[in-house]
């Protein structure tokens, strides 16, 4: 049982990472002057959109927490659009929680924002997938004892990998390497890409190691 | 309690630091070596006469080419100043202002040229007029003497007049006096002290200059205008008020012109330029930039005219005024002489060989100069010297085959020409050379004593963590540690201060203070090198194998490992020239960081959710009450952590950067409401201040009785801010429109900040003498008689009168107790005894909040305001994370309240926060950013001593490191203060849940009161933390500079950076024992307090 769903896990995974790679190679053969650097913004959007497609149709495939109700489709609607609304405020707060650890508060909101985006795409939609727009749920998971399911393992070690890549994305910022990777908001959001492709590749080596001693209480 | 062991131990590692940052700095900074030789007319360095070329008979070295000179210096004259650049359309207020240097250049190009004039850093004043007049290099560690002047006693171009007979009349600035003292024929100086005052020097100047010059006493006249400095340090150089000076220098030059003779040499010099905020000090590009104007009327130049003007060192004026004047060139000078001042009208050939004789004439002083410096000390390198010296015996052979070629009388020819060019060639490149040899040697470094300072730093670190370890334990062996290492010590600098007094003159203080320190670190480190096996034979008797032990060891490393990881990243970013140049915005970012850090490891180990209750439904988790304020109060620290950033100033080295605009004093600003705007909004943060601290004592009751302290607190904390406040009024308000009441104004600016000290200080003194705050009420039975015997004649009726009414009130009281003994016994009620530590250091910290405040410009008060949120919203996180870490131990730790210890994260997050705060007051760790200005807070007429403007401006510079290590002991009490709700909050859980439980009052910070030993342990603790934080840091800025000392950066950033810090390290180490001698002596009076209520 457990291991059908680590191959799961693990090949769920490794589709996110194929599609962060494409957006990398795959646009330049449509558009002209695409680079990473370059049109970082244009990047931004494209890996932001393409990690939420996958995301979702991973979700709607592999249904990871399966529910045992049936549920109507008034339902299923509302809960989408209150998963947009939760997008949508977790964008902002990130934006506020960036601006407040020292990204220019006026010029460049634009590239803080889409950052934001970036990083709502890593953690929060992730979160939504998983758990609904169910906020106990989301303070259950990212504590000691909280994960009940491998995915909530794997949910819990991608969002802080992409936090903490975001983090160091940072400290280059004030060297006098005058690369263009140094503007605001390129290295953090290399970093933070970086730090979720590596989160999705540890997530479940680690969950594989640690099998054993994963026991999961009974919902 | 043990008081002073605790205070003495502090001390000790206090001085084991300092004696580590005095040998390093020893090490490091070493100053050139002043020679004393002078040169003189006999020296054999003359030039042999040339043909048809005797000396006059008056002159020496060469002949005099102009019999006087004018030298103008105007403070800061920046070459953009100087300037004229006619396609400007809008000039800046300071551009095209000097039109008249402009006119003259372009009239008469051969007698007058503008130069662009390269000082050498470090560009103050005074450190420029021993350059502009030795021609020798001042060294970095000059910088520090700015405020007192001492007569220079190098060769000087003033003395070498003065020997020859010339008469030197001078004007202007009084630091010359002080420099000079005695040299000058007639002299008229003006105080130079007060930067506000942009006129006395230059009006008292233009009062005696033309009289001067037209009676022709002099053979130089040196005129020092200092209007033009003097109006950048107060308004910065974009300001129509820099247009008026520079206009007023203008006609002052034309009116100048006019009476100067036809024999005059006119300079005008600045002696440095100015950054864009009219500072200077630094080596930057603005304020190395300076101009110098040559104009003579008659010609002096050749016909060759540079498209742009040239560069030329500040130290060539030197050779090239002394040798036009027929005076011998200084001795000590390195400058090089410019050659196109002794061209004169002839041919080429003959402008070649004039040339080429003062060319030889400045290489032989420089080469002699060299040969005898070389003797006195080491610090130029051997090989270097044989180069040069090898590049100058060679030009000087090639001079003599020219000189004898010439002798023969050959006819000029191109090829002799060209040979004469070649030869003035190889003696430009040996002065340039021997210039350069001698700027990279005069920064050298002793690299043993380097070694040994950081291994001392090193070693005091490693001892305030393992004797912060010690601590932790209740019996601190203060014998074994503190006793015998200071024993130890104390005879090592004994013997050898004995031995060093026997040998030489006099002790070096460094070296005996460092060979104590390192041995009585050795003795407190000896027991624990003989503790070890016992100790591990100890552990080895209980049952879990080594690998265990090593397991537990990685677990209890688990707690610091957040805020050490952090402390280690900052101390690597001290390595990085780009990090500690951004350090103003990596401090607040990494602050951040680990109060986020810290909130969500609770998150994570499930202390923010509350208790799972039956209604809940499975898989989901609330926060509690206490979880949200905790995410309150983080989301204020990220805002105040991102407001403060608004404050900050400018370094040079960040481009495009703007230095905050609150950084400027409100005088000026032009727009009228802009100024009430911000004046109000300044006095609003003042009064905000002020209640927000009584609004705290008086919530925690410090604010009832009727001791000084708390008076002070009722009435002189108002009267302290609308002083502030009135002072702010008269130092913004415009100078020009006072008109009649400027005595008065005066009176008040000095009258109000002194006031303000002085009642600051009787404030900080009533704290120290009555440091309680509590207010009592006793409603124990007094035992006194039941009536009062009647004192009149025993007439019935009138006693009767005299006693029933006593009787009635005795009985009223009586029934009184009665009934209130049935709740509870007659017993004392203090009011404010729970939070007595904390509130006489909240009111200290005020007081000198204010006190700082005062020192800063005037929007500075918003930052204060800030820092005081920030502080307090620190205890208040600190104080929730330990209740919520300790809700889930068990119940004695309930019950005993907080641990006594103070976590590292704590203690390095306000660490971070003094860093952060630092760049949030306006400063930076370079010296044209401190505010000199804030010596003259309260002095506007300048200072007799300069001990006082040291202790003003270094309070204004680490005024954050003075709050917050004052601030340090807040950290182990406030979790104490906070503690009331909390446990009310527990009485009721436990209420519901037994309610065998006796009725329990919160203790506070009588907990600490209860266990003297720990109180004084943990106090011990919380010191040698914060040593070791601010220890790790210093020892990064060492180890950077020691290791860097060949970068590029080195002068400009981590030299700085490393006296900045080690400045920063004593004094909040000299602040930290100041706050818990303050908290030890609150203790002593509250224990006072309790034995005199016990008799009664």
């Amino acid at each position: 049982m457990k291991d059908t769903e680590i191959k799961r896990l693990l090949s769920a995974h490794i589709v996110c990472v194929f599609s962060i790679i494409l957006t990398t190679v795959v646009p330049p053969l449509f558009l002209e002057n695409f680079s990473v650097l370059g049109t970082h913004l244009i990047w931004l959007c494209i890996c932001s959109i393409c990690v939420t497609t996958v995301n979702i149709i991973l979700y709607i495939i592999l249904k990871p927490n399966p529910s045992s109700k049936r549920i109507s489709f008034a339902h299923k609607v509302t809960k989408f659009l209150k998963c947009c609304v939760f997008f949508f405020i977790s964008c902002i707060l990130f934006h506020g929680i960036i601006v407040l650890y020292g990204a220019p508060l006026i010029e460049l909101v634009l590239e803080t924002f889409l950052f934001a985006v970036l990083l709502s795409t890593f953690t929060t939609l992730h979160c939504l997938c998983m758990l609904g727009p169910n906020i106990q749920a989301w303070i259950r998971v990212f504590s000691k004892n909280g994960a009940m399911s491998i995915w909530d393992n794997s949910l819990q070690i991608t969002t802080m990998c992409s936090i903490v890549g975001a983090w160091l994305g940072a400290f280059p910022i004030p060297l006098d390497w005058d690369r263009p990777w140094q503007i605001w908001p390129i290295s953090c959001s290399l970093g933070a890409t970086f730090g979720y492709v590596a989160g999705l590749i540890i997530a479940p080596l680690w969950i594989y190691w640690n099998r054993k001693q994963l026991t999961y209480k009974s919902r | 309690m043990q008081r002073w062991p605790v205070l003495l131990f502090l001390a000790w590692a206090c001085f084991l630091f300092f004696s580590g940052i005095g040998l390093f700095t020893s090490g490091f900074l070493l100053m050139r070596i002043e020679l004393t030789n002078r040169s003189s007319c006999s020296d054999p360095l003359a030039a042999p006469a040339w043909a048809g070329q005797g000396l006059a008979p008056g002159a020496c070295w060469m002949p005099q080419r102009v019999p006087k000179a004018v030298l103008l210096i105007i403070d800061a004259l920046a070459f953009e100043f100087a300037r004229f650049d006619p396609a400007k359309a809008r000039p800046r207020p300071y551009e095209n202002k000097l039109g008249f240097l402009h006119q003259l250049a372009g009239s008469q190009p051969r007698h007058a040229r503008l130069y662009r004039f390269r000082a050498d850093p470090p560009t103050t004043t005074m450190q420029r007029i021993k350059g502009l007049t030795t021609g020798s290099l001042p060294t970095f560690i000059d910088v520090g003497s700015n405020f007192a002047s001492y007569a220079i006693e190098e060769d000087n171009l003033l003395g070498q007049l003065v020997q020859n007979g010339r008469r030197v009349v001078f004007m202007g600035d009084d630091t010359w006096d002080g420099l000079f003292p005695q040299k000058f024929f007639r002299s008229y100086f003006f105080p130079s002290f007060n930067v506000k005052d942009l006129h006395t020097v230059d009006d008292g100047i233009l009062q005696h200059l033309y009289p001067t010059v037209d009676g022709g006493e002099w053979d130089l006249l040196i005129a020092h205008f200092l209007g033009v400095d003097h109006c950048g340090h107060k308004h910065g150089p974009d300001h129509p008020e820099m247009a008026k000076k520079l206009a007023q220098m203008n006609e002052m030059l034309r009116s100048l012109v006019d009476h100067l003779g036809s024999d005059t040499l006119l300079l005008v010099a600045g002696d440095h330029g100015m950054t864009e905020t009219g500072d200077h000090g630094g080596d930057s590009e603005k304020e190395v930039n300076a101009a110098l104007f040559v104009y003579s009327k008659t010609p002096l130049f050749g016909a060759h005219r540079p498209e742009e003007p040239e560069t030329i060192p500040q130290v060539n004026l030197v050779p090239t005024l002394a040798l036009l004047l027929g005076v011998p060139i200084p001795y000590s000078n390195i400058g090089e002489v410019m050659a196109e001042l002794f061209s004169g009208d002839g041919g080429d050939a003959s402008a070649a060989l004039r040339q080429l004789s003062a060319y030889r004439l400045n290489a032989r002083q420089v080469d002699r100069f060299l040969h005898s410096y070389s003797l006195a000390a080491q610090d130029l390198p051997a090989e270097r010297l044989r180069h040069l010296r090898e590049l100058f015996s060679a030009a000087l052979e090639e001079h003599d085959r020219l000189l004898a070629h010439v002798q023969e009388g050959l006819p000029a020819s191109p090829e002799l020409e060209a040979r004469l060019r070649r030869l003035v060639g190889r003696f430009q490149r040996y002065l340039r050379e021997a210039r350069a040899v001698c700027m990279e040697s005069w920064a050298r470094f002793h690299p043993l004593r380097m070694v040994a300072g950081c291994a001392l730093i090193a070693a005091s670190c490693l001892l305030c963590y393992v004797a912060s370890e010690l601590a932790a334990a209740l019996d601190f062996p203060y014998r074994s540690r503190l006793l015998y290492p200071l024993l130890w010590g104390l005879a090592v600098a004994a013997v050898l201060g004995l031995g060093q007094l026997l040998t030489r003159e006099g002790p070096d203080l460094v070296l005996v203070s460092a060979w104590a320190a390192a041995a009585s670190q050795l003795a407190f480190f000896w027991p624990s090198w003989g503790r070890r096996p016992r100790r591990a034979h100890l552990a080895g008797g209980q049952p879990p194998a080594a690998s265990a032990g090593l397991w537990q060891r990685l677990r209890a490393w688990q707690g610091p490992a957040l805020p050490m990881g952090l402390l280690f990243l900052r101390c690597c970013a001290m390595f990085s020239d780009s990090f500690v140049v951004a350090e103003a915005r990596v401090a607040p970012f990494l602050l951040a960081s680990l109060a986020t850090l810290l909130v969500g490891k609770l998150h994570w180990r499930g202390r923010l959710t509350a208790p799972e209750a039956p209604k809940q439904p499975p898989g989901a988790a609330f926060y509690q009450k206490e979880s949200w304020q905790l995410l309150g109060l983080l989301a204020v620290l990220l805002a105040c952590l991102r407001l403060s950033g608004l404050f900050h100033q400018c370094r040079e080295e960040i481009p495009r950067c703007q230095p905050s605009p609150c950084l400027a004093p409100l005088s000026s600003l032009q727009s009228t409401q802009a100024k009430n705007l911000f004046y109000l909004l300044c006095v609003a943060s003042l009064a905000g201040l002020v209640c927000a601290v009584r609004r705290w004592l008086r919530h925690y009751g410090n604010l009832n009785s009727a001791s000084p302290l708390v008076l002070f607190v009722r009435w002189a904390f108002p009267l302290l801010a609308v002083w502030i406040a009135c002072y702010w009024a008269v130092t913004s308000g415009a100078e020009d429109t006072l008109g009649k009441l400027q005595e008065l104004v005066q009176v008040a600016l000095v009258g109000f900040p002194r006031a303000v000290y002085g009642l600051a200080s009787l404030g900080l003194l009533l704290a120290l003498w009555t440091p309680v705050t509590v207010f009592v009420k006793d409603s124990r039975e007094s035992v006194g008689p039941i009536v009062t015997p009647y004192q009149g004649a025993p007439s019935s009726q009138a006693e009767l009168l005299h006693v029933i009414p006593q009787i009635y009130r005795r009985m009223q009281e009586s029934l009184k107790s009665q009934l209130d003994r049935g709740h509870r016994r007659a017993t004392v009620a203090a009011y404010g005894l729970g939070s007595v530590y904390s509130a006489a250091l909240v009111i200290v910290l005020t007081v000198l909040g204010f006190l700082l405040l005062i020192l800063h410009s005037e929007r500075m008060s918003l930052s204060f305001l800030l820092l005081f949120l920030e502080a307090f919203v620190l205890l208040r996180i600190h104080a929730c994370v330990v209740s919520l870490a300790g809700d889930a131990g068990d119940l004695p730790v309930r019950r005993n309240g907080p641990p006594f210890v103070v976590p590292w994260y704590a203690v390095t997050a306000w660490v971070f926060a003094a860093t952060q705060f630092f760049y949030s007051t306006g400063h930076q760790p370079t010296f044209p950013a401190i505010h000199w200005n804030a010596a003259f807070v309260g002095f506007q007429q300048g200072h007799s001593t300069h001990l006082l403007p040291a202790v003003l401006v270094g309070a204004n510079t680490f005024a954050s490191h003075i709050l917050f290590a004052v601030g340090c002991p807040l950290l182990l009490l406030w979790p104490f203060v906070c503690e009331a709700p909390n446990s009310q909050r527990r009485k009721l859980k436990k209420e519901l849940r037994e309610e065998l439980q006796e009725e329990e009052e919160p203790m506070m910070e009588m907990r600490l009161r209860e266990s003297p030993e720990r109180f004084s342990a943990a106090l011990l603790q919380l010191g040698l933390k914060y040593l070791f934080v601010l220890g790790a840091q210093l020892l990064a800025c060492v180890w950077a500079a020691m290791i860097l000392r060949r970068h590029l950066m080195v002068w400009k950033v981590f030299a700085p950076k490393f006296l900045f810090e080690a400045l920063g390290f004593m004094v909040s180490s000299i602040c930290l024992l100041l706050g818990i001698f303050l908290v030890m002596r609150v203790d002593y009076a509250v224990s006072a307090w309790f034995e005199r209520l016990q008799p009664r």
